[in-house]
């Protein structure tokens, strides 16, 4: 698993490339984190283009970071979902607080 | 052909990886379609996870056993725990339902599993363990026979 995070302006474009399951979680929630706590970021849009794998503990690591960002009123959006991603995102209704992007 | 296997793993979440992919690499001589490998690889997943997480609450020491079975064109995955067991079966099925709200857990595992399966069985007693039965058939691609 590969997370990559980018600033541009007040929105943070978060590259996540490989397998996210509870191995890889607890990783990718810190480098995020770590992006989020430098402030200035009132949009994440999370690039998934380069997500192959991803479980429900993956759906709970897209929702406390929309907590985290919906606490200063910022938007999450998501992009590149390949179609069993986007089928673990669909059944979890997370497409009613992430807006998916193209 | 009728066909088996089964493994014993450590209970640490880096053999998630393993364990989603031996069954599936198993479950190619069904000829699955690339959908119905990844519906595979996420139930595996999400049952090795409730025994790490749930069942054993991270103890490296315990152990999880999964046996595959091929009859005719259906997979039957059992995983087995020995952990703390589920109280309420029914409670833990229902969607969002959890009880590790505060790690930020979706709730979604055991819906996940009854929705990209044919049947889901689980059998639990408080202390005495947790058995998970998954069916899936096939629909075998009939061009890949000829």
């Amino acid at each position: 698993m590969e997370v990559i995070t980018k600033q541009i302006y007040d929105n943070l474009i978060v590259t996540l490339m490989g397998e996210l399951d509870e191995c890889t979680a607890d990783g990718t929630r810190l480098v995020i984190d770590n992006a989020i706590a430098k402030g200035g970021i009132n949009c994440v849009t999370f690039d998934m283009s380069g997500l192959t794998f991803m479980d429900s503990t993956g759906i709970g690591v897209l929702l406390g970071r929309y907590k985290i960002i919906k606490k200063n009123g910022g938007v999450v959006q998501i992009r590149g979902c390949n179609s069993h991603v986007d089928r673990v995102l669909s059944m979890s209704g997370i497409y009613r607080i992430m807006k998916k992007i193209s | 052909m009728n066909n088996y296997f089964e493994i014993k793993l450590k209970a640490i979440s880096e053999n998630e990886r393993f364990a989603r992919n031996v069954v599936a690499a198993f479950s190619v001589t069904l000829n699955p379609t690339l959908n119905e490998i990844k519906d595979i690889k996420t139930v595996i997943s999400e049952a090795v996870t409730n025994c790490i997480v749930h069942a054993y609450n991270g103890d490296a020491d315990k152990e999880i056993l999964i046996k595959c079975n091929i009859e005719d064109n259906t997979l039957i995955t059992t995983i087995i725990d020995d952990g703390v067991g589920i109280p309420d079966i029914e409670l833990a099925l229902t969607a969002f339902y959890t009880t590790r709200e505060e790690e930020e857990r979706s709730g979604m595992g055991f819906t996940l599993m009854q929705s990209f399966t044919d049947d889901l069985e689980v059998l639990s007693n408080e202390n005495g363990g947790t058995t998970v039965i998954m069916k899936k058939k096939i629909k075998r691609n009939e061009a890949m026979d000829a």
